[in-house]
């Protein structure tokens, strides 16, 4: 692969043609995360208590349980986005591979266990008692 | 993982030589040098170096030619135009890389302090090697690519307006301040191509008279060539031309997401 002489090595295996893509969701996830957080913050300052009733009443409407969904995923996607730039920068050869590979695991599990969480609370409004 | 801290034998020094300015002298300014010589096989070490500034030109390459001349003939560091169009003179002077033939002496309070270029390998003293900064400029391809073959016996036209676009990306000198003060050059220089050669390659995507811009940013995108660049602007703080490389990244960004968007 050209390694012998320094344009082979700037050359390299070439362009991964790629990355478009990760800096237009960055910045796509960046707005709509403050719209969604901006609506979250909002919408629970306005509930009229903070019982498990209510806010277990507020979340079996899809008005509430839908963009508390979609602000998750959009918080953790963005999340990934922004993680893998750091893991990019600082980590080299083999940790680089280990901790993309970890910090998939994360914000996948992390997304699941919110998703699950969200939706139990959604379809079950007012049937669990604590 | 970046590496922090620097190889043995890249560690300063405490003790190096100094030399004290001619008796006599009005105006003493001290001048604290990187000094490195591979062939000694010692560890660098910083010099001490005093001269007289009613006896020396404004610039710090003024008193660097001096001390040269002088105090101590062993000094070694790159010049040739003195008047900030060639950028041999790239260094680290005061904390920020620039120009040592544009750099008053007087605009550093204190003891001048001179290192090489940051996280570059130096040949000697203030002298770093430039051939992996090299290798990545002719990379990008730094000349006119067309597919139409020249108009007969005539140059290719451009309007006044598209050479204006060109202001503020021709006039850059390659002399690599803001390569070498970009964190993420230094953490990922080997697949980051740094601002300079970003810079350099935006002039020619911005050329109207170039027209392989499809072919420039297919090379360009990747997450290590291109998208090291965080924008944090160093590159523009430190260019002793004045220039923003870290906009002509971003715009460089901005046609890669036009082909998707």
């Amino acid at each position: 692969m050209g390694s012998g002489s320094s344009i082979g090595r700037v050359r390299g295996l070439g362009s991964a043609k790629e990355g478009a893509h990760h800096w237009w969701n960055q910045r796509l996830t960046a707005g709509s995360n403050l719209l969604l957080t901006l609506w979250f913050l909002v919408s629970v300052a306005l509930l009229p208590a903070y019982d498990w009733a209510t806010v277990s009443a507020w979340l079996g409407s899809a008005w509430a349980a839908v963009p508390l969904a979609l602000m998750l995923l959009s918080v953790l996607y963005h999340a990934r986005l922004g993680l893998q730039v750091v893991i990019e920068d600082y980590a080299h050869a083999e940790t680089r591979v280990v901790l993309m590979v970890l910090m998939h695991f994360f914000i996948v599990g992390a997304g699941a266990v919110a998703l699950f969480s969200i939706l139990k609370l959604a379809f079950t409004a007012g049937a669990i008692v604590p | 993982m970046a590496t922090f801290t620097l190889p043995k034998n890249s560690v300063i020094k405490k003790e190096g030589r100094v030399h004290k300015a001619p008796a006599g002298a009005k105006r003493v300014k001290a001048f604290k040098i990187y000094r490195y010589d591979p062939d000694s096989g010692e560890n660098p070490r910083y010099d001490r170096f005093e001269l007289d500034l009613d006896d020396c030109g404004p610039m710090v390459l003024d008193a660097l030619i001096k001390l040269k001349a002088e105090a101590d003939p062993s000094l070694t560091f790159r010049r040739s135009c003195r008047e900030g169009i060639c950028g041999s003179c790239s260094m680290n002077i005061d904390g920020t890389n620039t120009l040592a033939c544009t750099k008053a002496i007087e605009d550093v309070k204190g003891e001048v302090k001179i290192t090489p270029l940051p996280h570059m390998d130096v040949i000697k003293d203030l002298v770093p090697d430039f051939t992996h900064f090299y290798a990545q400029y002719a990379s990008i391809k730094p000349w006119l690519q067309t597919v139409t073959p020249p108009p007969s016996g005539k140059e290719r036209l451009q309007s006044p307006e598209d050479r204006a676009k060109l202001d503020g990306l021709y006039e850059c000198i390659l002399c690599a301040c803001c390569s070498t003060s970009c964190p993420s050059y230094w953490w990922n220089s080997d697949k980051f191509l740094g601002p300079a050669i970003l810079l350099q390659a935006y002039r020619w995507l911005a050329d109207s008279r170039d027209e392989m811009t499809g072919e420039r940013l297919d090379s360009l995108e990747d997450p290590f060539r291109l998208y090291r660049c965080h924008t944090i602007m160093n590159c523009a703080n430190t260019c002793p031309k004045g220039l923003n490389p870290a906009k002509a990244i971003a715009e460089t960004k901005k046609m890669v997401a036009e082909r998707i968007v």
